[in-house]
C-alpha cells in the first residue's frame, strides 16, 4: 500500500527494470497472443514456420553451393552450413522487424493502458524466439538426414542464441521508438532486412571474405552471431575469427545501449505521437 | 500516514496541433502546390534533424488540454469528473493513469492504479472468450493467478458460459461488451480511473457493473475517479465532483454544486423568437418560452414549469386554438395541452395575445425536452402556424437521490408512488426446495434478454 508513484514531466522511472519484471505476465500473454493468432484459420498451421526457412535453404544451397560452387566449412554438407546460418539470421531479422513495427501496431493498447512500453517489442522478439525453436527442429531433422553429429561446441549454443536476440533487440528498440515518431522507418526496415541477408554470411561461409576486409565485415553484428552458430553446430569445422567476433560483440553492445537509451527517452511520449 | 491517495499539483498538459494556413486554401495552381510541398518537405526534414515531432499542416498552435489543475483525493472517495467535450477530462485521466506525460506539474499516487479508458482494450477477435479474459486481464494488470481465481465469477457475471470457447469475432456486440465489462468489473486496484466506458453496452448490464464497482469502492476502501456525461450517474455514484472547463478546474467539491455549476454553463436557450423574415400579418407565434426553475434552460424535477406563448394576429382569426406538446429526447410527445375555451378566446381582434400555461408539479422524466406548438382553427380548420422542436430545456432530478439516479431512457414520466412489502420467512429446507425452480425461471428470462440485446 505504501507503493507510491510520482508523475512529472521528463521524470525517469526509478524502478524501471523492476517494473518491467513486474509486468512479465503481460510479456508472456502478448507473445502468446501473437503466436496463437498467427496460424488461426490456416490449413497447415505452424508448418508454415518450417516451410519458409526450408525453401530458402534449398534456394541458397542450389544458388551458392551448386551454381556458384562456393566452398562449405570443412566437410560439412552445404545445406547444413546454410541452415546453421539461416537459423540465427531468421531469428535476428524477425526480432528486429517485428519489434520495430510492434509499438505502432499496438497503438490501441499504448493509448489506453499503462505498462512499461518495452514489453511490446520484447514480446515481439519472444514470438521470433518461438519460430526460432521451431526452426531448430528442422535443423535436427536435417542433421539426422545427413547423419551429421555435432561436437561438444553445441553446448555453447544458448549463449549465441542470447547474442542473436540482443543483436536484434538493440537496433530493434531504437527503430521502434523512431518508427512511432517517423513512420518512414516502416518502409526502411524491409529494405534493411533484405540487404542484410546478403551482407551477412547466411548463404555462404564468412571464410570466403578476403582477410583484409574481415574486420570491416565484422562491423555487421550478425557476422559474429552467425560465425558463433556455425562454430557450435558444425563442431569446430568452422573457425571463429576472434578480432572480428569481439568487434561484432562490441557493436551489438553499442546498439543495445543506444536502443534502450533512445527507447526510454521517447517512450513517455508514445501515447501522444502514435 | 495521511489518507490522501491522489495529489495533483499545478498539472498542465500541452498539445501541438497543426492547421492549414489561410494562404494554403487560396493556393490553387499546380505551381503553388509544388512550392508548398517543397516547403513542407524542407520543414519536415528540419524537424527530423532536430528530433522534433512531425505536425501536419503549416501553422502550429499550442493547445493546453490541462492548465494548472490541482486537487487531492482521499482514500475511499468516489470522485466524478464532469465537463463539456474537450474540457480535458480524458487528458486528466490519461495523465493519472501514466499513459501520457504531463508538460508541467506533478502527480502523486499512492497505491496500485488501474485505468479503464475503453472497454475491452486489447481484445483480439480471433481468440476465444476464455483466452480473451486472460489477455484482457493481463493488459489491465491482473496476474494469471488472480484471473484464474476470479475466472468463474467473471464468466458468470458476463453470462456467456455457452460461448466461452467461441472466437470473440463470432460474438454479438452485446456479448462482447458484457465480457469486456465483466473483466473490468473484477479488477481490484487501490485507485480506479474510469472514463466514459459505461456509456456503451446494454443498460441493465451497466447498472450491474456500477453496482459491482460501488461495492468494491465501499467495502474495500478503494478510490474511484470517474468521468461521465451522465450527470445522474455522477449524482448518485460520486461523493465529490470536479468540474473542468477548457483545461482548468472551475469547481471542486460537492456533487450538487459541481453539477449545478456545470449546468449553469450550459448553452440551452429555451426561448424561441420568430425570425424577422417570417413575420406575416396572418396569426402566428412570435415568441415561445419555457420558464425553467434554473438558469440556461435547466429545470429541476418537481419545480413548477411555465410555458409562455406570444401570438401576433394583425389579421384576426375567427376561432384560434393553441396546442402545445412537450417532446422528449426522441422527439416523441410525452405531454399535450391546448387552449380552446369558449370563455377564454384570443385572436379575435387585431393585436397580440400572451398565453401562459402553468404546470404546478410537472412529472417529466430527466433529459432533454422540446416544445411543439400548433396554432390553428379548431380541428378540421386552417393551420396558421406550427413550430417543431423549439425551446430545448433539460430536466434534472438532483435534489432527491434514488439508488442509481434517473436516465432519459428510463421512462417518459414520473409519478408518485408507494410500496407495500410483506416479507415471508421460511426455513432453510424449504428454501432449498424452492431455489432451483426460481433460478430456472430467472435463467430463461436472461436468455431471452441476451437475444434481444445481441442484435
Amino acid at each position: 500500500m505504501t507503493h507510491e508513484i510520482i508523475i512529472e514531466a521528463g521524470r525517469a522511472e526509478r524502478h524501471y527494470w523492476r517494473d518491467l519484471w513486474h509486468y512479465r505476465e503481460l510479456f508472456r500473454v502478448l507473445a502468446w497472443r501473437d503466436v496463437a493468432v498467427r496460424y488461426k484459420q490456416t490449413v497447415i498451421g505452424a508448418t508454415w514456420a518450417l516451410i519458409r526457412p526450408f525453401l530458402t535453404m534449398v534456394v541458397f544451397t542450389l544458388i551458392f553451393g551448386k551454381l556458384a560452387n562456393l566452398p562449405s566449412e570443412g566437410t560439412t554438407p552445404y545445406a547444413i552450413m546454410v541452415f546453421a546460418g539461416m537459423l540465427p539470421w531468421t531469428f535476428f531479422s524477425s526480432a528486429l522487424a517485428d519489434a520495430s513495427n510492434s509499438v505502432v501496431g499496438s497503438a490501441n493498447l499504448i493509448s489506453k493502458v499503462y505498462f512499461p512500453r518495452m514489453i511490446v517489442p520484447m514480446a515481439a522478439a519472444g514470438v521470433a524466439f518461438v519460430d526460432f525453436a521451431i526452426n531448430f527442429i528442422m535443423l535436427v531433422v536435417l542433421m539426422i538426414w545427413y547423419q551429421f553429429v555435432p561436437g561438444w561446441q553445441i553446448l555453447f549454443l544458448p549463449a549465441f542464441t542470447v547474442l542473436a536476440l540482443l543483436a536484434g533487440l538493440g537496433p530493434g528498440l531504437w527503430l521502434t521508438a523512431l518508427n512511432v515518431k517517423y513512420r518512414d522507418v516502416r518502409y526502411i526496415i524491409p529494405f534493411l532486412v533484405q540487404l542484410g541477408l546478403y551482407a551477412s554470411p547466411v548463404g555462404y561461409s564468412s571464410s570466403i571474405v578476403p582477410e583484409r576486409w574481415r574486420l570491416l565485415y565484422s562491423l555487421n553484428p550478425v557476422v559474429g552471431v552467425i560465425d558463433g552458430f556455425r562454430w557450435c553446430i558444425l563442431g569446430g569445422q568452422s573457425q571463429i575469427y576472434l578480432p572480428g567476433f569481439l568487434l561484432s560483440i562490441g557493436v551489438t553492445a553499442f546498439f543495445l545501449w543506444l536502443g534502450i537509451r533512445q527507447f526510454r527517452k521517447m517512450e513517455n511520449s508514445f501515447a501522444d505521437l502514435i | 500516514m495521511s489518507d490522501i491517495v491522489v495529489s495533483v499539483e499545478n498539472l498542465s498538459k500541452r498539445y501541438l496541433i497543426g492547421h492549414q494556413s489561410a494562404q494554403r486554401k487560396s493556393d490553387t495552381t499546380l505551381r503553388d502546390a509544388i512550392g508548398r510541398e517543397a516547403r513542407n518537405f524542407v520543414r519536415k526534414a528540419a524537424d527530423l534533424l532536430h528530433g522534433k515531432q512531425i505536425i501536419q499542416g503549416d501553422e502550429v498552435e499550442e493547445l493546453w488540454a490541462l492548465r494548472d489543475v490541482s486537487f487531492e483525493v482521499k482514500q475511499g472517495e468516489v470522485v466524478g469528473i464532469i465537463g463539456r467535450n474537450g474540457a480535458g477530462k480524458s487528458t486528466l485521466l490519461k495523465v493519472l493513469s501514466r499513459i501520457t506525460e504531463p508538460t508541467d506539474g506533478r502527480v502523486r499516487l499512492r497505491g496500485r492504479v488501474s485505468s479503464l479508458l475503453e472497454v475491452g482494450t486489447g481484445f483480439h477477435p480471433e481468440l476465444t472468450g476464455r483466452e480473451n479474459v486472460y489477455l484482457n486481464g493481463a493488459i489491465l494488470g491482473m496476474s494469471r493467478k488472480e484471473i484464474a481465481r476470479k475466472f468463474d465469477e467473471i464468466v458468470a457475471f458476463a453470462e456467456i458460459e455457452k460461448f466461452l470457447d467461441t472466437s470473440v469475432k463470432r460474438y454479438s456486440s452485446g456479448m462482447y461488451v458484457r465480457l469486456a465489462f465483466a473483466v473490468a468489473a473484477h479488477l481490484e486496484p487501490d485507485i480506479m480511473v474510469v472514463d466514459e466506458v459505461l456509456a456503451v453496452g446494454d443498460y441493465e448490464f451497466q447498472q450491474k457493473c456500477l453496482g459491482k464497482m460501488q461495492d468494491v469502492a465501499k467495502n474495500e476502501g478503494h478510490t474511484v475517479l470517474l468521468v461521465s456525461h451522465n450527470l445522474n450517474i455522477i449524482g448518485s455514484f460520486a461523493n465529490r465532483a470536479l468540474l473542468l472547463d477548457r483545461g482548468s478546474l472551475v469547481a471542486c467539491g460537492g456533487v450538487r454544486e459541481a453539477i449545478s455549476a456545470y449546468l449553469s454553463r450550459g448553452s440551452l436557450d429555451p426561448i424561441y423568437v420568430a425570425p424577422q423574415a417570417d413575420i406575416s400579418s396572418s396569426p402566428h407565434v412570435s415568441r415561445a418560452e419555457v420558464v425553467t426553475s434554473e438558469p440556461n434552460g435547466v429545470h429541476q424535477f418537481g419545480e413548477p414549469l411555465e410555458l409562455r406563448i406570444m401570438i401576433s394576429h394583425e389579421q384576426p382569426a375567427l376561432k384560434a386554438c393553441l396546442t402545445l406538446q412537450i417532446l422528449n429526447q426522441d422527439r416523441s410527445p410525452v405531454l399535450m395541452t391546448y387552449a380552446y375555451y369558449p370563455d377564454k378566446r384570443f385572436g379575435e381582434k387585431p393585436g397580440r395575445s400572451q398565453l401562459t400555461c402553468r404546470f404546478p408539479n410537472p412529472r417529466l422524466n430527466v433529459g432533454r425536452h422540446y416544445l411543439r406548438v400548433f396554432l390553428s382553427e379548431p380541428p378540421g380548420g386552417i393551420e396558421y402556424d406550427r413550430l417543431e422542436c423549439v425551446c430545448p430545456f433539460e430536466v434534472v432530478r438532483t435534489n432527491d437521490t434514488v439508488l442509481w439516479g434517473w436516465r432519459p431512457d428510463h421512462c417518459a414520466y414520473h409519478d408518485d408512488w408507494s410500496w407495500a412489502i410483506a416479507n415471508e420467512t421460511c426455513s432453510s429446507s424449504e428454501m432449498n426446495l424452492r431455489l432451483p425452480k426460481q433460478m430456472a425461471a430467472v435463467r430463461t428470462v436472461r436468455d431471452t434478454d441476451t437475444k434481444d440485446t445481441g442484435h
